[in-house]
């Protein structure tokens, strides 16, 4: 077989997703469970009826959100850890549109468009504050991503027990939830909401087309892999790292937006349920590529409604997905390197 | 000096020596040139199995032994497929992070709650008589006397010692260190490893110890590893300022729980996280420097001034190994 | 120490670098080795010090052969290396760097180093602070710091790689001082260079190198013509003078002071005519890169103006400074110049400004045929930049130059290519200026600053020499100045 063709390539993908099952069942015996049984209550959960597979979109709508919006870091170069942050804070800045137009007898379609705008405006603000904290103050992304996903959690928690708490005492199940006429509609008796779907694939379409033939995408490219050549070729770099921040901020914020507005209908805690840290494994799979993100974003939505079954079929706990969703990466990563070792290529 | 004030921080000491651990141990595979990002999943990792092998043995010994060697595993992926595979070492580091972690959630799940063995504290004779350091810091567990000694030893064998002044030289210039007889990529596997031992023990440290037992999600423990990552880069890459950065975090954690006796509407989690705004803030006052519109709004300041503040910006910045990251090939 | 070397053979990829290499040099000489850059010189020495290994042949050393795989082998056999840029290790000590790499127990025993550190620069009359750290020392300092390392290691053979490129000439002096001393110890010298001169003024023999061959040895006398000849093939002659400036003014500096962490550059006047080539002389770090960038506006100055067009842009930052026609053009070409994993296509792209949202890829590949075309660039559009040769990414830089311009500012616009790509790309750079483009360039290569420059700025640790003419200065003057020697008539 020819070393550089595509068919190597997927050998090699091929080879890592077998490595990462083969991994999962060894997780799996270690936990005295059997992978067959496991993989099967997983594929079960998440396709088993209709509405798993609702709920699988149910979970594929942030997860889509907040990996389209990682593309535009990720092609600038950039490791926005800072995500789960932007997707908490743009569920406190719905949270907050919510409560202060609930009663101010605006149309509740209105109330909700503006408190989803608000959530991307929360989600973009937190993100700006990243790179700000990157381009004027040299603070590694990683970092002040980290340490304000850290903050965004204690601002949520401040406020699900001070000022926004339940009639009562305030407790970690979060605030009242919010009237039915707040709420974005859903199918049918599923939990889905066409409307957030309908954001969703928005998003990623966009996401396309802006990274792949625009004067925008190409210049976001030069960015992230040589920035101080892209300057001297005239590039504004700094403008353009903000706007990959400010731009991957409003995605999260509205994953966050979702999050109340079609998901829990109230502030939770944890209301970003992890989607930014996983988006980030998505958006490492899929090498700058819309659509494949979103395909990819689907299995693992997959994986995490799958796993709900676990605890209850097989007393195993549901972090399971997490395990397979690690594996697989890491893998591709591994495989990757390998292939690149034998074909010689860097 | 106020007993119970003294007794918290002997309490600050303790709390802080797997930090003092794993910032070391990061500290060193960074010097090496390599960055190993997985520290927060590691250490979740290693203190769940170290905690249910310990349960299961009954050897306390063993519980330990078992996190160093996983945390030596994990940091052998990073190595391998950075040193080996040329990976990212950022990508690789990052999904380990996150793998571990819910690796340690899912099979810890049965020994959630369950009780098991934990160090008690070992007071040194004589040591611990003397007015407030003994009970400050000789009334500790034998891990506290161990980080003491990692601390001391770690800085003498970075800074004194001819494998010290390699290890140095290899994560700054490891061209010129290899054509100085060093094996710079064997050397950077161990030092990786080596670290990853050291980060690998901090688990635990707290399963086994400071925070006894494992209760999954719940333990308390997401986020450690980000915070010895953090403290890393805020000691400038040496193992003493490593340790008194550590000190200092876990310090203004007790301090925030003390004050909440005082401010009682706060809840806890949010006094936990003061550090971290600090933590960034701090980051901030030692990156500054680097700024490009730093550099240019200097430059158009009067002379005096100017070399006032850019004096003060200089010995505040650390710089990191020249060589962090970026991988070795000989031609 | 006798070094023989016995049909050697390396091949990089397609290229084959070192092509049945024969050579003997006998203990207590100086032996020069000669050639254009890529001529398979240092490919020849990286084997010869265990850097890399060669695909086939043989190294003898006073009569045993060896098998060298490791720079650690070759040290141990004697054999030691000063590389072009010196490896060492800038944030460590001065003694530390003299340490790090010497066998021995845990804990190195620094008195005793130290000791023996200064017997041996007092030894060979050198002026090195131990405790010193080594950023703060010249490159010609840390080359003899490494000279000193290798001779306490046990080193019976030394090998220089263009050890006189970015040291100033007192110190290139006292180096082939040095070596001379170091040929009466008996020790073995190899001394590589592509400069006739400093190999015809050291040398007892030079080995000539072309296109990985070996094609001729000579001995002294030396005939210029006879080397030229053999490093070439042919007589090569550079196009000849052409003054291309105006009257009018393009870039005037006022005052212009600038500073550094390490130098200062005070009150420099100066007017730059269109069309007209100033050079920038000096030792690497003597200040001439900080001014090439204040020109960019990568720096911003302390005080004074500059003047481009008649408009002020002091203060302004690079991109205000390109719409004002000017562009800055780095040495480091993957670096700092071009995008590794972007085509040339998307390079033309992006270095021109057009309005609109979407690419079209249709006129942006004719443009950049256009331009491969034009400039010779060996490759197509969808070529990805790191795939180029040298000579063919700085072509490539070339050709993303917009136009018109007003200003090119140039980091050693030839380095790293043969004397022919070196010819080319300066014609084309000479067009530019008949187009009313005036050039500033950096060159470490005096001759290119003779032969291309119609005035000559020299820098000697932040001081700026008057401009002088070209035509009527000689290579000893300008040496001199770059030495730091006769700078009393410019201040």
């Amino acid at each position: 077989m020819n070393k550089n063709s595509k068919s190597f390539e997927l050998l090699f993908r091929g080879l890592a997703i077998l490595l990462a099952v083969l991994f999962a069942s060894l997780v799996l015996l270690l936990a005295k469970a059997n992978p067959l049984e496991a993989f099967r209550y997983l594929i079960v959960g998440a396709f088993g009826t209709t509405g798993k597979i609702l709920d699988v979109l149910v979970s594929w709508v942030p997860l889509a959100l907040a990996t389209a919006g990682l593309l535009f870091t990720f092609t600038a170069g950039l490791w926005n850890i800072g995500v789960e942050g932007q997707i908490t804070l743009g569920a406190v800045f719905t949270t907050a549109a919510l409560r202060l137009l609930m009663n101010s007898g605006l149309p509740p379609g209105l109330i909700i468009f503006l408190a989803i705008l608000a959530g991307a405006l929360g989600g973009a603000l937190w993100a700006s504050l990243v790179g700000v904290l990157k381009i004027y103050g040299g603070v590694n992304e990683i970092f002040g991503g980290l340490g304000l996903n850290f903050v965004s959690v204690a601002i949520t928690i401040w406020l699900i027990f001070g000022p926004w708490k339940r009639p009562g005492t305030g407790s970690m199940s979060g605030t009242e939830p919010f009237p039915r006429e707040l709420h974005l509609p859903v199918l049918g008796n599923s939990n889905l909401s066409v409307w957030s779907l309908v954001l969703a694939v928005l998003g990623i379409v966009l996401v396309y087309i802006l990274l792949r033939n625009t004067y925008f995408g190409l210049r976001l490219r030069a960015v992230g892999k040589n920035s101080r050549a892209a300057f001297l070729l005239g590039v504004p770099t700094n403008r353009y790292a903000m706007l990959a921040f400010f731009l991957c901020g409003i995605f999260a914020g509205l994953a966050g937006a979702v999050q109340v507005t079609a998901v829990y209908y109230r502030l939770i805690p944890s209301i970003s349920s992890g989607y930014g840290f996983l988006g980030l494994l998505v958006a490492m799979l899929v090498n700058f590529n819309a659509i494949w993100a979103a395909l990819v974003a689907f299995f693992f939505a997959a994986l995490n409604i799958g796993s709900i079954q676990l605890p209850l079929m097989m007393r195993l706990d549901s972090t399971l997905s997490g395990v397979i969703q690690g594996s697989l990466v890491l893998f591709v990563l591994l495989m990757d390197g390998v292939r690149r070792r034998i074909t010689g290529k860097r | 000096m106020n007993e119970t004030i003294l007794i918290g921080l002997a309490g600050v000491i303790a709390a802080a020596t797997p930090v003092v651990f794993a910032s070391i141990g990061e500290t060193i595979t960074e010097r090496a040139g390599v960055i190993n990002l997985s520290a927060n999943g590691t250490i979740l990792l290693t203190a769940m199995a170290g905690f249910a092998v310990a349960v299961n043995t009954g050897s306390l010994l063993l519980g330990f032994l078992t996190g160093a060697l996983i945390g030596a595993l994990v940091a052998a992926i990073v190595a391998f497929s950075s040193i080996t595979l040329k990976q990212s070492q950022v990508a690789v580091g990052f999904v380990l992070a996150l793998m571990c972690r819910d690796l340690a959630y899912f099979l810890g799940d049965p020994y959630n709650s369950v009780s098991g063995p934990f160090l008690t504290p070992t007071p040194i004779p004589l040591l611990k008589d003397i007015p407030v350091l003994g009970t400050l810091l000789f009334k500790q567990d034998i891990l506290v006397y161990l980080s003491y000694l990692l601390i001391i030893g770690a800085a003498l064998y970075m800074f004194k010692t001819r494998p010290g002044l390699i290890l140095r030289g290899i994560g700054e210039r490891p061209a010129a260190a290899f054509v100085r007889g060093a094996n710079v990529n064997r050397l950077r596997y161990l030092y990786t490893i080596l670290g990853g031992a050291m980060v690998g023990l901090a688990g635990p440290m707290y399963s086994l110890s400071y925070k006894a037992g494992w209760k999954g999600t719940i333990s308390g423990l997401d986020g450690i590893g980000w915070i010895a990552l953090a403290i890393t880069i805020f000691g400038g890459w040496s193992p003493i300022k490593a340790a008194f950065g550590s000190y200092f975090f876990v310090f203004l954690q007790w301090l925030g729980l003390v004050l909440q006796s005082s401010l009682t509407n706060i809840p806890s989690q949010v006094l936990q996280v003061a550090p971290f705004p600090l933590m960034i803030l701090a980051l901030l006052l030692v990156n500054i420097g680097n700024a490009e519109w730093v550099e240019r709004a200097l430059a158009a300041m009067p002379d005096r001034l100017r070399h006032l503040i850019s004096g003060l910006l200089r010995s505040l910045r650390s710089s990191p190994p020249a060589s962090l990251g970026v991988p070795f090939e000989n031609e | 120490m006798n070094v023989e070397l016995r049909h050697i053979h390396k091949h990089f990829g397609k290229v084959h670098a070192n092509n049945d290499i024969t050579l003997k040099i006998p203990s207590g000489s100086i032996q020069g080795i000669l050639g254009e850059n890529g001529a398979g010189k240092s490919t020849l020495m990286k084997i010869l010090s265990g850097f890399i290994q060669a695909d086939s042949g043989e190294i003898e050393l006073d009569g045993k052969i060896v098998t060298i795989t490791t720079p650690a082998d070759a040290i141990r056999y004697g054999i030691g290396m000063l590389h072009q840029d010196p490896l060492d290790f800038p944030p460590l000590k001065v003694i530390d760097n003299f340490i790090l790499g010497q066998p021995g127990g845990l804990f190195p025993r620094r008195r005793q180093a130290v000791k023996e550190f200064m017997d041996l620069c007092g030894h060979y009359g050198f002026k090195l602070n131990p405790e010193a750290y080594l950023e703060t020392l010249t490159v010609g300092e840390r080359q003899q710091l490494e000279i000193i390392r290798l001779l306490w290691l046990g080193a019976k053979v030394l090998i220089l790689d263009e050890p006189t490129t970015g040291i100033s000439a007192l110190q290139k002096e006292k180096l082939f001082e040095t070596l001379k001393v170091l040929a009466k110890e008996n020790k073995t010298i190899i001394f590589v260079s592509h400069k006739l001169e400093d190999v015809e003024g050291l040398c007892d023999r030079v080995a000539v190198f072309q296109r990985g061959k070996l094609v001729g040895e000579v001995k002294p006398p030396y005939k210029t013509e006879e080397l030229v000849q053999l490093m070439f093939g042919k007589a090569v002659s550079p196009g000849c003078r052409e003054y291309t400036g105006l009257n009018d003014i393009a870039v005037k500096l006022e005052n212009l002071s600038l500073e550094d962490a390490r130098l200062q550059i005070k009150h420099v006047n100066l007017e730059i005519r269109r069309g007209e080539v100033i050079g920038l002389a000096g030792m690497e770090g003597s200040g001439q890169r900080l001014f090439l960038r204040a020109l960019a506006g990568l720096q911003r100055p302390n005080t004074g103006r500059i003047v481009v067009d008649g408009v002020d842009m002091s203060g302004k930052n690079y991109h205000a400074f390109m719409k004002h026609g000017i562009t800055y053009v780095p040495a480091a070409r993957l670096e700092e110049g071009l995008i590794p994993g972007l085509s040339l296509m998307e390079h033309v792209v992006l270095s021109e400004e057009k309005p609109g949202f979407f690419i079209d890829t249709g006129s942006a590949t004719a443009e950049t045929n256009r331009k491969i075309d034009e400039y010779y660039i060996r490759g197509t559009a969808a070529s990805r930049v790191e795939a180029l040769s040298g000579g063919n990414q700085q072509r490539a830089l070339l050709a993303l130059l917009r136009s018109p311009l007003n200003l090119v500012l140039l980091e050693h616009p030839t380095r790293g290519l043969d004397i022919e790509s070196a010819i080319w790309i300066w014609s084309k750079l000479k067009d530019r200026c008949r187009q009313c483009t005036s050039i500033v360039f950096i060159s470490s290569d005096l001759e290119e600053i003779l032969q291309y420059s119609d005035y000559i700025l020299v820098f000697f640790g932040g001081k700026v020499s008057k401009p002088l003419e070209a035509a009527t200065t000689s290579v000893a003057r300008l040496g001199e100045l770059i030495g730091g020697k006769g700078w009393e008539e410019h201040s």
